[in-house]
């Protein structure tokens, strides 16, 4: 049976509930669904004590969610916009991020942070942003972008149970993503990339979002002939090198796709991976596909003539070739 | 104590039954005595600190507690083993209230292997879990959060274990201190927030930085309880913490202790102070902790030999714990990417 990837999201969080006591919903409209229902129903069955709305206070609930994490909770807080974790960054870079560090080991953060981000619809400059890069450089923190309803579902699970502080980035374009979920597979070790395509010309590096762009590319470019790998990377804060290094090694070229601004971004990183470790296998410079470094735009013709997608991969691919 | 284990969270024991049996607010003969020694421990602590500091043998910026002692003395004698503290910038007294070991913590601050947190921490971040002390940090108002957050899971787990979190009156310049205190009435949080207003945000005077002269104005709003007490009176702290926190046990909600204090020292090891006048720092030395415990302590009868023993001991303990600190080891440079995560594999990777 094929689900959204809100139904997913609200079925991985209903089953992590009936299975861990510790495990604690909280979130501005959380008891009451969220901003985009994905806890809907779940105050009902679970109680309001272990899914509960909070004021609009991202400073104090992501202190909160850390404190509850560091004395027997495993909270999974729901920051609406991951734009808004600007108001929660004390917390999350400061505090919960370096616990297990800064106390020997002592102490840990077992604790999920789902928030949504990426541009869609027009929601402009403030609802829209794609932020990953500034928590992937924070050490304690791990970064999980899904790409996918099904991917979610593992993903959201294993993140639950990891015992670090982990920020789940869910891209508001894939809300209305529908996918089966195979029954019973095993969860998805977190730091494992997947190959999304198979192929032999190019390696093309995406996630989230982009990497349904990234299948739109591959399927055009197969028509002219070019055979493009895809490497979702699910997670981001750890990078699957190994992953990445076995695919270059095989096609000796590589692109990297986000939504998120080339100046700084998850790419930059990655291609500066690949020249350190697989100079020798490029036939071609490593190339990103991003957003011009500008903020979101409100009107839908802007918004459209901003975004990077399938077009400009396969346009980047083209070029890389020749 | 601590676990250098990769394990998944450390949960703290936390007590299901009543924490403490004994009556809130009426000290013994003994537990103050025991307290005199517990102030002039304190006292010895940030003196050695400040001692070595200016000798060069403590890294970066130790924040001393010298004349506030009373208020953590106070507060932490209500608390029980299992009770979930939180604090400061400004921490030592604190964490040696609440039980941590002397040693430990001196050798915390020196940046020592034996430290609470095998030197990884340092003065700003003191953690010493088995005692309870869930946490410091060195952003002002970072911890109230934190703190509201313990008082959820003791409150969600069905614990009567209470969080208190101390904090200095330059905390509530911040959103962080307003967003946990509606936080924590609205959900009836057992957590007391111990204000320790001594009249500077750094080095900006109370005037200066705030129209609302008393902190416990901000419970109002709220009506969260709350009352503000003279700080450097121990039997005052000692007695209104007992309230309190006997309050909180009995799920009465949060309550806001604001304890009117001063610093005897600068706000880091090395400030000059500029902004106090010698008056006004010739005047705080008047009010003491310690001193105006001892004339207690006299006024009722405690012989001074007894007193000046128990000072003694204190300061002995103190002098000895600086010395096995001083000679313990130093971090190996090996381990300097263990405990980032709980995975092993996660601490050697590229980043």
């Amino acid at each position: 049976m094929s689900e959204t990837f809100i139904e997913i999201l609200r079925r991985a969080l209903d089953e992590e509930l009936a299975r861990d006591p510790a495990v604690h919903l909280l979130g501005e409209d959380v008891a009451a669904g969220g901003a985009f229902g994905v806890t809907r129903g779940l105050a009902q069955k679970h109680g309001a004590q272990r899914v509960r709305n909070t004021p609009i206070s991202e400073a104090a609930i992501a202190g909160l969610a850390t404190g509850a994490a560091l004395c027997g909770l495993r909270p999974v807080l729901e920051i609406m916009f991951i734009d808004f974790a600007t108001l929660a960054l004390d917390t999350l870079v400061n505090q919960a991020a370096k616990y297990r560090y800064m106390s020997g080991g002592q102490l840990a953060v077992p604790m999920v942070v789902r928030t949504q981000a990426g541009a869609a619809g027009g929601a402009a400059a403030q609802h829209s942003q794609s932020l990953e890069a500034w928590f992937v450089h924070v050490p304690g923190l791990i970064v999980i972008a899904p790409s996918s309803p099904a991917e979610a579902y593992g993903l959201l699970k294993s993140a639950i149970r990891l015992g670090d502080p982990v920020l789940f980035i869910e891209h508001k374009r894939l809300y209305t993503m529908k996918e089966a979920i195979a029954e019973n597979a095993e969860l998805p070790a977190i730091g494992k990339a997947r190959i999304a395509r198979t192929g032999e010309d190019v390696t093309l590096i995406a996630y989230s979002a982009m990497v349904t762009s990234a299948h739109e590319a591959a399927e055009q470019l197969a028509a002219e002939g070019v055979s493009v790998e895809i490497i979702d990377l699910r997670t981001l804060m750890p990078l699957d090198m190994n992953t990445i290094a076995a695919s270059v090694s095989k096609t000796h070229r590589a692109i990297i796709a986000h939504e998120a601004v080339q100046n700084g971004g998850l790419g930059a990183e990655i291609a500066a991976r690949i020249g350190d470790k697989l100079f020798d296998e490029l036939d071609a410079p490593v190339l990103r596909v991003a957003c011009p470094f500008a903020p979101i735009p409100f009107a839908l013709e802007l918004e459209r003539a901003l975004l990077p997608g399938a077009g400009n991969i396969v346009r980047a691919i083209r070029a890389q070739l020749h | 104590m601590f676990s250098a284990s990769h394990s998944n969270a450390v949960t703290p024991n936390i007590a299901t039954q009543e924490a403490s049996s004994r009556a809130p607010n009426a000290p013994s003969p003994e537990d103050l005595l025991r307290m005199f020694g517990t102030l002039w421990q304190i006292r010895t602590f940030e003196n050695e600190v400040q001692r070595l500091a200016a000798a060069g043998e403590v890294p970066g910026f130790p924040h001393l507690s010298t004349g506030q002692e009373a208020v953590a003395v106070g507060v932490c004698s209500q608390l029980a083993h299992e009770d979930l503290l939180f604090t400061s910038h400004r921490g030592h007294g604190h964490v040696l209230a609440k039980g941590s070991d002397i040693e430990s913590t001196f050798a915390e601050v020196l940046g020592r292997e034996s430290g609470l947190c095998r030197g990884r921490g340092g003065s700003m971040h003191l953690v010493d879990a088995a005692h309870g002390v869930m946490g410091a940090t060195g952003v002002v108002a970072g911890n109230l959060s934190l703190a509201a957050g313990a008082a959820w899971a003791a409150q969600a787990l069905g614990s009567k274990n209470v969080s208190v979190v101390f904090f200095g009156d330059g905390a509530t310049g911040a959103g962080a201190f307003h967003e946990t205190i509606n936080l924590a009435v609205l959900w009836k949080l057992p957590i007391l927030f111990v204000c320790e207003n001594n009249g500077y945000a750094e080095f900006t005077s109370r005037e200066e930085h705030s129209t609302v002269k008393f902190v416990r104005r901000f419970a109002e709003p709220y009506e969260m309880a709350a009352s503000t007490i003279d700080g450097n009176d121990l039997l005052a702290v000692y007695a209104e913490a007992g309230k309190a926190i006997a309050g909180l046990r009995h799920g009465d909600g949060p309550y806001l202790l604001e304890c009117m204090t001063y610093r005897l020292a600068g706000h880091f090891v090395g400030d000059a102070q500029r902004y106090r006048s010698k008056e006004e720092l010739a005047a705080i030395r008047e009010k003491d902790p310690i001193e105006r415990l001892k004339r207690h302590l006299l006024q009722s009868g405690v012989p001074e030999s007894d007193l000046d023993a128990t000072g003694e001991r204190a300061r002995r303990a103190v002098l000895d714990a600086v010395e096995r600190a001083r000679a313990s080891r130093h971090p190996d440079p090996a381990g300097v990417m263990e405990d980032v995560y709980a995975a092993p594999w996660l601490n050697a990777i590229d980043g």
